[in-house]
Protein backbone atom coordinates (compact mmCIF):
# COMPACT_ATOMS: atom_id res chain seq x y z
CA UNK A 1 0.00 0.00 0.00
CA UNK A 2 1.10 3.76 -0.76
CA UNK A 3 2.14 5.27 1.86
CA UNK A 4 0.02 8.08 3.43
CA UNK A 5 2.42 10.89 3.10
CA UNK A 6 3.54 9.97 -0.44
CA UNK A 7 -1.18 9.97 -1.61
CA UNK A 8 -0.24 14.17 0.75
CA UNK A 9 2.58 14.63 -1.81
CA UNK A 10 0.12 13.81 -4.97
CA UNK A 11 -2.79 15.76 -3.18
CA UNK A 12 -0.26 19.18 -2.52
CA UNK A 13 0.22 18.51 -5.99
CA UNK A 14 -3.24 18.74 -7.17
CA UNK A 15 -4.18 21.43 -5.00
CA UNK A 16 -1.21 23.79 -6.64
CA UNK A 17 -2.22 22.62 -9.89
CA UNK A 18 -6.19 23.85 -9.26
CA UNK A 19 -5.10 26.79 -7.58
CA UNK A 20 -3.31 27.28 -11.02
CA UNK A 21 -5.68 26.47 -13.48
CA UNK A 22 -8.49 28.38 -11.82
CA UNK A 23 -6.94 31.35 -10.08
CA UNK A 24 -3.94 32.05 -12.08
CA UNK A 25 -1.77 31.42 -9.23
CA UNK A 26 1.22 29.57 -9.79
CA UNK A 27 3.41 27.87 -6.69
CA UNK A 28 4.45 25.15 -8.27
CA UNK A 29 7.78 26.98 -8.28
CA UNK A 30 7.85 27.56 -4.58
CA UNK A 31 10.20 25.85 -2.43
CA UNK A 32 8.92 22.56 -1.71
CA UNK A 33 9.57 22.45 2.19
CA UNK A 34 8.56 25.28 3.52
CA UNK A 35 5.33 25.47 1.20
CA UNK A 36 4.56 21.44 2.49
CA UNK A 37 3.58 23.44 5.70
CA UNK A 38 2.22 26.28 4.57
CA UNK A 39 -0.09 23.63 2.50
CA UNK A 40 -1.14 21.64 5.48
CA UNK A 41 -1.37 24.70 7.66
CA UNK A 42 -4.12 25.77 5.26
CA UNK A 43 -5.90 22.07 5.27
CA UNK A 44 -5.99 22.27 9.09
CA UNK A 45 -7.59 25.39 9.64
CA UNK A 46 -10.33 23.64 7.88
CA UNK A 47 -13.31 20.57 8.89
CA UNK A 48 -11.52 18.51 5.97
CA UNK A 49 -8.87 16.13 6.81
CA UNK A 50 -7.49 15.50 3.39
CA UNK A 51 -6.60 18.40 0.85
CA UNK A 52 -8.13 15.58 -1.92
CA UNK A 53 -11.33 17.07 -0.09
CA UNK A 54 -10.54 20.76 -0.09
CA UNK A 55 -10.06 21.04 -4.09
CA UNK A 56 -13.52 20.82 -4.67
CA UNK A 57 -14.12 24.38 -2.34
CA UNK A 58 -10.99 25.99 -4.07
CA UNK A 59 -12.52 25.11 -7.32
CA UNK A 60 -15.86 26.51 -6.70
CA UNK A 61 -15.89 29.43 -4.00
CA UNK A 62 -14.04 32.22 -5.37
CA UNK A 63 -14.39 33.72 -1.61
CA UNK A 64 -12.36 31.21 -0.72
CA UNK A 65 -9.09 32.32 -2.37
CA UNK A 66 -8.25 34.98 -0.24
CA UNK A 67 -8.13 32.78 2.28
CA UNK A 68 -5.77 30.37 0.63
CA UNK A 69 -3.58 32.98 -1.02
CA UNK A 70 -3.20 34.63 2.90
CA UNK A 71 -2.73 31.41 4.12
CA UNK A 72 0.56 30.26 1.43
CA UNK A 73 2.07 33.29 1.92
CA UNK A 74 2.22 33.78 5.77
CA UNK A 75 3.01 37.33 6.17
CA UNK A 76 5.76 37.12 9.05
CA UNK A 77 8.20 40.39 9.47
CA UNK A 78 8.89 43.34 11.65
CA UNK A 79 9.99 47.03 11.75
CA UNK A 80 13.77 47.37 11.17
CA UNK A 81 14.50 43.60 11.07
CA UNK A 82 18.44 43.12 11.36
CA UNK A 83 18.94 46.85 12.36
CA UNK A 84 22.74 46.39 10.53
CA UNK A 85 21.19 46.25 7.40
CA UNK A 86 19.04 49.45 7.48
CA UNK A 87 21.89 50.79 9.09
CA UNK A 88 24.13 50.10 5.66
CA UNK A 89 21.06 51.13 3.77
CA UNK A 90 21.59 54.62 5.01
CA UNK A 91 25.05 54.63 4.91
CA UNK A 92 25.80 53.43 1.37
CA UNK A 93 22.27 53.60 0.06
CA UNK A 94 20.75 56.55 0.52
CA UNK A 95 23.66 59.19 0.12
CA UNK A 96 23.29 58.11 -3.90
CA UNK A 97 19.74 58.42 -3.87
CA UNK A 98 20.17 61.89 -2.56
CA UNK A 99 21.50 63.05 -5.59
CA UNK A 100 18.28 62.23 -7.19
CA UNK A 101 16.06 65.22 -7.70
CA UNK A 102 13.17 62.44 -7.14
CA UNK A 103 13.19 58.46 -6.81
CA UNK A 104 11.35 55.52 -6.80
CA UNK A 105 11.65 52.52 -4.70
CA UNK A 106 10.16 48.97 -4.35
CA UNK A 107 9.29 46.55 -1.82
CA UNK A 108 8.61 43.19 -3.15
CA UNK A 109 6.68 41.27 -0.96
CA UNK A 110 6.13 43.52 1.49
CA UNK A 111 3.52 41.48 3.67
CA UNK A 112 2.11 44.10 6.06
CA UNK A 113 4.38 46.61 6.12
CA UNK A 114 6.16 46.10 8.72
CA UNK A 115 9.53 46.49 6.53
CA UNK A 116 8.33 49.40 4.23
CA UNK A 117 7.41 51.78 6.67
CA UNK A 118 11.10 51.62 8.43
CA UNK A 119 12.44 52.34 5.38
CA UNK A 120 10.23 55.61 4.98
CA UNK A 121 11.14 56.60 8.57
CA UNK A 122 14.83 56.27 7.60
CA UNK A 123 14.07 58.34 4.65
CA UNK A 124 12.21 60.98 6.30
CA UNK A 125 15.71 61.09 8.93
CA UNK A 126 17.17 61.63 5.84
CA UNK A 127 15.23 64.26 4.28
CA UNK A 128 14.65 62.36 1.58
CA UNK A 129 10.63 61.36 1.99
CA UNK A 130 9.72 64.18 -0.46
CA UNK A 131 11.30 63.04 -2.85
CA UNK A 132 10.51 59.44 -2.64
CA UNK A 133 7.33 57.44 -4.63
CA UNK A 134 7.69 54.29 -2.76
CA UNK A 135 5.81 51.00 -4.52
CA UNK A 136 4.72 48.13 -1.79
CA UNK A 137 3.51 44.94 -3.44
CA UNK A 138 2.51 41.72 -2.19
CA UNK A 139 -0.32 39.36 -3.67
CA UNK A 140 -1.66 38.84 -0.24
CA UNK A 141 -4.49 41.02 -0.03
CA UNK A 142 -5.42 40.64 3.47
CA UNK A 143 -1.72 41.28 3.64
CA UNK A 144 -1.72 44.94 1.83
CA UNK A 145 -5.13 45.86 3.76
CA UNK A 146 -3.33 45.38 6.83
CA UNK A 147 -0.04 47.30 5.77
CA UNK A 148 -2.10 49.89 4.15
CA UNK A 149 -3.75 50.41 7.23
CA UNK A 150 -0.29 50.88 9.01
CA UNK A 151 -1.68 49.53 12.75
CA UNK A 152 0.40 47.14 14.34
CA UNK A 153 0.25 45.84 18.01
CA UNK A 154 1.88 48.00 21.42
CA UNK A 155 3.30 43.96 21.81
CA UNK A 156 6.22 44.69 19.20
CA UNK A 157 6.92 48.01 19.90
CA UNK A 158 9.55 47.46 22.64
CA UNK A 159 11.48 45.51 20.38
CA UNK A 160 10.72 48.20 17.35
CA UNK A 161 12.35 50.87 19.52
CA UNK A 162 15.30 48.84 20.29
CA UNK A 163 15.48 47.79 16.36
CA UNK A 164 14.94 51.31 15.12
CA UNK A 165 17.72 52.49 17.66
CA UNK A 166 20.22 49.77 16.50
CA UNK A 167 19.61 50.77 13.27
CA UNK A 168 20.92 54.55 13.61
CA UNK A 169 17.31 55.99 14.28
CA UNK A 170 18.30 59.70 14.84
CA UNK A 171 15.15 60.67 16.75
CA UNK A 172 12.72 59.06 18.88
CA UNK A 173 10.38 55.82 17.72
CA UNK A 174 7.16 57.10 19.14
CA UNK A 175 7.70 60.51 17.13
CA UNK A 176 6.41 58.27 14.14
CA UNK A 177 3.10 56.95 15.38
CA UNK A 178 0.20 57.52 17.33
CA UNK A 179 -0.51 54.93 20.64
CA UNK A 180 -4.46 53.79 21.24
CA UNK A 181 -5.61 51.04 23.39
CA UNK A 182 -2.93 48.05 22.23
CA UNK A 183 -2.11 49.48 18.95
CA UNK A 184 0.31 52.24 17.44
CA UNK A 185 -0.50 53.39 13.67
CA UNK A 186 2.13 55.23 11.22
CA UNK A 187 1.66 58.31 11.06
CA UNK A 188 -0.05 59.45 8.02
CA UNK A 189 2.42 61.36 6.49
CA UNK A 190 4.42 58.33 6.34
CA UNK A 191 1.08 56.07 5.14
CA UNK A 192 0.74 58.78 2.17
CA UNK A 193 4.24 57.79 0.53
CA UNK A 194 3.64 54.64 -0.12
CA UNK A 195 1.93 53.06 -2.81
CA UNK A 196 0.34 49.56 -1.95
CA UNK A 197 -0.34 47.53 -4.87
CA UNK A 198 -1.08 43.59 -5.94
CA UNK A 199 1.87 42.30 -7.77
CA UNK A 200 2.73 38.54 -8.30
CA UNK A 201 6.55 38.08 -9.01
CA UNK A 202 5.54 34.67 -10.31
CA UNK A 203 3.73 36.23 -13.34
CA UNK A 204 3.60 39.95 -13.50
CA UNK A 205 6.49 41.98 -15.01
CA UNK A 206 8.17 45.18 -14.84
CA UNK A 207 5.83 48.34 -13.99
CA UNK A 208 8.21 51.22 -13.69
CA UNK A 209 12.07 52.17 -13.03
CA UNK A 210 13.12 51.78 -9.78
CA UNK A 211 16.48 53.06 -8.26
CA UNK A 212 16.19 50.64 -5.30
CA UNK A 213 14.48 47.34 -4.79
CA UNK A 214 14.32 45.64 -1.29
CA UNK A 215 13.16 42.44 -1.10
CA UNK A 216 14.52 40.24 1.72
CA UNK A 217 13.16 37.06 2.66
CA UNK A 218 11.10 36.36 -0.49
CA UNK A 219 13.70 34.75 -3.08
CA UNK A 220 14.50 31.71 0.12
CA UNK A 221 10.51 30.50 -0.65
CA UNK A 222 11.43 29.95 -4.25
CA UNK A 223 12.87 26.80 -6.12
CA UNK A 224 16.15 27.82 -8.05
CA UNK A 225 14.01 28.44 -11.90
CA UNK A 226 11.99 31.14 -9.61
CA UNK A 227 14.65 32.73 -8.17
CA UNK A 228 16.19 33.12 -11.58
CA UNK A 229 13.27 34.78 -12.98
CA UNK A 230 12.76 37.22 -10.12
CA UNK A 231 16.38 38.26 -10.18
CA UNK A 232 15.98 39.13 -13.84
CA UNK A 233 12.61 40.91 -13.48
CA UNK A 234 15.15 42.90 -10.61
CA UNK A 235 17.49 43.77 -13.20
CA UNK A 236 14.94 44.67 -15.69
CA UNK A 237 13.30 47.04 -13.17
CA UNK A 238 15.97 48.78 -12.09
CA UNK A 239 17.82 52.20 -13.34
CA UNK A 240 21.26 52.01 -14.44
CA UNK A 241 23.38 51.60 -11.38
CA UNK A 242 19.94 51.01 -9.22
CA UNK A 243 20.56 49.00 -6.00
CA UNK A 244 18.87 45.49 -4.55
CA UNK A 245 18.68 44.20 -0.97
CA UNK A 246 18.39 41.06 -0.33
CA UNK A 247 17.58 38.74 3.25
CA UNK A 248 20.71 38.08 5.20
CA UNK A 249 21.08 34.42 4.22
CA UNK A 250 20.04 34.58 0.65
CA UNK A 251 22.72 34.28 -2.56
CA UNK A 252 22.66 34.95 -5.91
CA UNK A 253 25.25 32.37 -6.26
CA UNK A 254 23.13 29.29 -5.91
CA UNK A 255 21.17 30.70 -9.42
CA UNK A 256 24.51 32.07 -10.97
CA UNK A 257 22.84 35.53 -10.69
CA UNK A 258 26.26 37.24 -9.94
CA UNK A 259 26.88 38.64 -13.42
CA UNK A 260 23.83 41.09 -12.73
CA UNK A 261 24.24 42.28 -9.67
CA UNK A 262 27.79 43.52 -7.67
CA UNK A 263 28.16 43.40 -4.12
CA UNK A 264 28.14 47.00 -2.44
CA UNK A 265 27.86 45.68 1.25
CA UNK A 266 27.98 41.29 1.94
CA UNK A 267 26.95 41.19 5.09
CA UNK A 268 23.96 43.49 4.66
CA UNK A 269 23.13 42.35 0.85
CA UNK A 270 23.18 45.11 -0.78
CA UNK A 271 24.30 44.75 -4.62
CA UNK A 272 23.87 47.05 -7.52
CA UNK A 273 22.74 46.81 -10.48
CA UNK A 274 25.49 45.70 -13.71
CA UNK A 275 25.09 47.54 -16.63
CA UNK A 276 26.29 44.35 -18.75
CA UNK A 277 23.73 41.96 -19.69
CA UNK A 278 24.08 38.33 -18.99
CA UNK B 1 23.05 -13.80 4.77
CA UNK B 2 24.54 -14.26 1.31
CA UNK B 3 27.73 -13.58 2.08
CA UNK B 4 28.20 -16.17 4.93
CA UNK B 5 27.27 -18.39 2.49
CA UNK B 6 30.14 -17.28 0.61
CA UNK B 7 32.96 -17.44 3.24
CA UNK B 8 32.01 -19.83 6.16
CA UNK B 9 35.10 -19.49 7.90
CA UNK B 10 34.47 -15.26 8.46
CA UNK B 11 31.99 -15.18 10.91
CA UNK B 12 28.80 -13.18 10.36
CA UNK B 13 28.89 -9.91 12.05
CA UNK B 14 25.87 -9.20 13.97
CA UNK B 15 24.98 -5.58 13.65
CA UNK B 16 23.17 -3.89 16.83
CA UNK B 17 22.71 -1.14 14.78
CA UNK B 18 21.59 1.23 12.03
CA UNK B 19 23.61 3.64 10.39
CA UNK B 20 21.43 6.99 9.49
CA UNK B 21 22.11 8.94 6.88
CA UNK B 22 21.54 12.16 8.58
CA UNK B 23 21.33 13.09 12.34
CA UNK B 24 18.79 15.85 13.49
CA UNK B 25 19.39 17.34 16.92
CA UNK B 26 17.30 19.25 18.68
CA UNK B 27 18.08 21.67 21.97
CA UNK B 28 17.14 24.43 23.77
CA UNK B 29 18.07 25.37 27.54
CA UNK B 30 21.60 23.94 28.55
CA UNK B 31 21.82 22.36 25.39
CA UNK B 32 25.20 23.47 24.58
CA UNK B 33 27.01 21.33 27.30
CA UNK B 34 24.86 18.45 25.96
CA UNK B 35 25.95 18.89 22.32
CA UNK B 36 29.38 19.09 23.41
CA UNK B 37 29.11 15.92 24.94
CA UNK B 38 27.32 14.00 22.54
CA UNK B 39 29.37 15.34 19.32
CA UNK B 40 32.35 14.16 21.06
CA UNK B 41 31.35 10.54 20.26
CA UNK B 42 30.93 11.39 16.59
CA UNK B 43 33.50 8.41 15.45
CA UNK B 44 36.76 9.23 12.68
CA UNK B 45 34.97 8.25 10.04
CA UNK B 46 31.34 9.75 10.29
CA UNK B 47 28.67 8.46 7.31
CA UNK B 48 26.17 11.06 8.56
CA UNK B 49 25.18 14.33 8.65
CA UNK B 50 24.23 16.10 11.81
CA UNK B 51 21.42 19.01 11.89
CA UNK B 52 20.85 20.63 14.88
CA UNK B 53 18.64 23.48 15.91
CA UNK B 54 20.00 25.19 19.06
CA UNK B 55 17.48 28.13 20.07
CA UNK B 56 19.39 31.10 20.12
CA UNK B 57 18.51 34.50 20.81
CA UNK B 58 17.65 35.92 17.42
CA UNK B 59 19.56 38.45 17.60
CA UNK B 60 22.17 37.46 19.94
CA UNK B 61 26.00 36.75 18.25
CA UNK B 62 26.10 33.46 17.15
CA UNK B 63 28.90 31.56 18.77
CA UNK B 64 27.50 27.94 18.71
CA UNK B 65 29.32 26.72 15.14
CA UNK B 66 32.52 28.11 16.84
CA UNK B 67 32.11 26.74 20.17
CA UNK B 68 30.83 23.21 18.82
CA UNK B 69 33.69 23.28 16.35
CA UNK B 70 36.35 22.79 19.47
CA UNK B 71 34.50 20.10 20.74
CA UNK B 72 34.15 18.07 17.38
CA UNK B 73 36.44 16.47 14.73
CA UNK B 74 34.19 17.46 11.99
CA UNK B 75 33.49 20.66 10.59
CA UNK B 76 31.10 22.51 12.02
CA UNK B 77 28.90 25.50 9.82
CA UNK B 78 25.89 27.50 9.55
CA UNK B 79 23.68 26.16 7.08
CA UNK B 80 23.32 27.68 4.09
CA UNK B 81 19.85 28.27 2.11
CA UNK B 82 19.90 25.50 -0.84
CA UNK B 83 23.94 24.26 0.28
CA UNK B 84 23.76 20.62 -0.03
CA UNK B 85 24.01 18.28 2.92
CA UNK B 86 27.13 16.57 3.57
CA UNK B 87 27.93 13.62 5.45
CA UNK B 88 30.71 13.86 7.81
CA UNK B 89 29.75 17.44 8.37
CA UNK B 90 27.75 19.27 11.41
CA UNK B 91 25.36 21.95 10.36
CA UNK B 92 23.78 24.69 12.36
CA UNK B 93 20.02 26.12 11.96
CA UNK B 94 20.92 30.15 11.68
CA UNK B 95 19.46 32.35 14.00
CA UNK B 96 16.05 33.93 13.45
CA UNK B 97 15.25 31.45 10.16
CA UNK B 98 13.81 28.34 10.40
CA UNK B 99 15.66 25.39 8.80
CA UNK B 100 14.40 23.29 6.27
CA UNK B 101 15.61 20.13 4.53
CA UNK B 102 13.98 19.48 0.19
CA UNK B 103 13.65 16.41 -1.06
CA UNK B 104 16.77 16.88 -2.91
CA UNK B 105 18.70 16.79 0.50
CA UNK B 106 19.45 20.59 0.46
CA UNK B 107 19.22 23.43 2.80
CA UNK B 108 15.84 25.72 2.88
CA UNK B 109 15.34 28.69 5.08
CA UNK B 110 12.23 30.18 5.76
CA UNK B 111 10.66 33.06 8.34
CA UNK B 112 7.64 31.54 9.00
CA UNK B 113 6.13 32.56 12.29
CA UNK B 114 7.55 30.75 15.31
CA UNK B 115 6.62 27.49 16.09
CA UNK B 116 6.23 26.76 19.73
CA UNK B 117 7.29 30.69 20.07
CA UNK B 118 10.88 29.81 18.78
CA UNK B 119 12.34 30.25 15.26
CA UNK B 120 14.20 28.17 14.36
CA UNK B 121 12.12 25.28 15.36
CA UNK B 122 13.12 21.81 15.94
CA UNK B 123 9.41 20.39 14.70
CA UNK B 124 10.00 22.08 11.37
CA UNK B 125 13.68 20.74 11.04
CA UNK B 126 12.25 17.11 11.89
CA UNK B 127 8.86 17.35 9.73
CA UNK B 128 11.02 17.93 6.53
CA UNK B 129 13.61 16.20 7.29
CA UNK B 130 11.61 12.83 8.29
CA UNK B 131 9.93 13.64 4.75
CA UNK B 132 13.43 13.89 2.66
CA UNK B 133 14.89 11.04 4.61
CA UNK B 134 12.40 8.36 5.90
CA UNK B 135 13.77 5.69 7.52
CA UNK B 136 17.39 7.12 7.06
CA UNK B 137 17.01 9.80 9.45
CA UNK B 138 17.83 9.25 13.46
CA UNK B 139 16.22 12.57 15.66
CA UNK B 140 17.17 13.08 19.00
CA UNK B 141 15.73 15.68 21.66
CA UNK B 142 18.10 16.64 24.45
CA UNK B 143 17.98 19.34 27.22
CA UNK B 144 15.14 22.33 27.08
CA UNK B 145 12.34 24.30 29.02
CA UNK B 146 9.75 24.11 25.91
CA UNK B 147 8.11 22.03 24.57
CA UNK B 148 9.58 22.32 20.72
CA UNK B 149 10.61 19.41 19.12
CA UNK B 150 7.85 16.67 20.62
CA UNK B 151 5.73 16.59 17.56
CA UNK B 152 8.50 16.64 15.31
CA UNK B 153 9.96 13.46 16.80
CA UNK B 154 6.55 12.14 16.41
CA UNK B 155 6.80 12.75 12.85
CA UNK B 156 9.92 11.23 12.38
CA UNK B 157 8.86 7.91 13.80
CA UNK B 158 6.07 7.89 11.50
CA UNK B 159 8.39 7.77 8.95
CA UNK B 160 10.36 5.17 9.81
CA UNK B 161 13.12 6.95 11.82
CA UNK B 162 15.07 6.15 14.81
CA UNK B 163 14.10 8.59 17.34
CA UNK B 164 16.28 8.90 20.85
CA UNK B 165 15.44 11.37 23.83
CA UNK B 166 17.95 12.62 26.71
CA UNK B 167 16.62 11.16 29.87
CA UNK B 168 15.05 13.59 31.79
CA UNK B 169 16.19 13.15 35.12
CA UNK B 170 19.82 14.02 34.29
CA UNK B 171 18.51 16.88 31.46
CA UNK B 172 19.55 20.46 32.40
CA UNK B 173 16.23 21.38 31.62
CA UNK B 174 13.61 18.22 31.71
CA UNK B 175 10.15 19.97 29.98
CA UNK B 176 11.57 19.35 26.10
CA UNK B 177 12.87 15.73 26.83
CA UNK B 178 9.50 14.79 28.87
CA UNK B 179 7.25 16.20 26.08
CA UNK B 180 8.88 14.14 23.58
CA UNK B 181 8.61 10.71 26.06
CA UNK B 182 4.95 12.16 26.38
CA UNK B 183 3.99 11.25 22.69
CA UNK B 184 5.46 7.60 22.82
CA UNK B 185 7.14 7.97 19.60
CA UNK B 186 10.57 7.96 21.42
CA UNK B 187 12.41 4.27 20.46
CA UNK B 188 14.76 4.80 23.06
CA UNK B 189 15.28 7.54 26.38
CA UNK B 190 19.37 7.58 27.19
CA UNK B 191 21.06 9.10 29.84
CA UNK B 192 23.59 11.63 27.94
CA UNK B 193 26.50 9.71 28.01
CA UNK B 194 24.77 6.51 26.85
CA UNK B 195 22.95 8.63 24.20
CA UNK B 196 26.21 10.06 22.92
CA UNK B 197 27.57 6.36 22.14
CA UNK B 198 24.54 5.22 20.45
CA UNK B 199 24.88 8.71 18.10
CA UNK B 200 28.27 7.26 17.56
CA UNK B 201 27.22 4.22 15.94
CA UNK B 202 24.70 5.22 14.16
CA UNK B 203 26.76 7.51 12.38
CA UNK B 204 29.37 4.70 12.00
CA UNK B 205 30.32 3.57 8.64
CA UNK B 206 29.99 -0.13 8.62
CA UNK B 207 32.67 -2.38 8.48
CA UNK B 208 33.36 -3.70 4.63
CA UNK B 209 31.63 -6.67 3.86
CA UNK B 210 34.39 -9.17 3.27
Amino acid sequence: MMEESRIQDIEIHLFLDALFRRYGYDFRHYAKASLKRRVLATLAATPYSTLAELIPRLLRDEDYLAEVIAQLSVPVTEMFRDPHVFKALRENVLPVLKTHPRFNVWQAGCATGEEVYSLAIMLDEEGLLERAQIYATDINEKALHNAEDGIFSMQSLPEYQRNYQHAGGRARFSDYYVANAGFFRIHERLRSRIVFAHHNLVSDGVFCEVQLILCRNVLIYFDNELQKHVLGLFHESLARSGFLCLGTRESLRTVEAQSLFAPVDRVAMIYRKNGIHA
Amino acid sequence: MALSTYNNDVPEIQYTHRTAEAIAIGCSAGGLDALCVVLQALPPECASAVIIVAHTAPDGNHLLPALLARRCRFPVSVAYEREPVLSGHVYVAPPNYHLLIEADRSFALSVDERVCFVRPSIDVLFYSAADAYREKLAGIVLTGANSDGALGLEAVKKAGGYTLVQDPRGAYADTMPKAAIATGAADKVLPLDALATELGLLCSVPPKTR
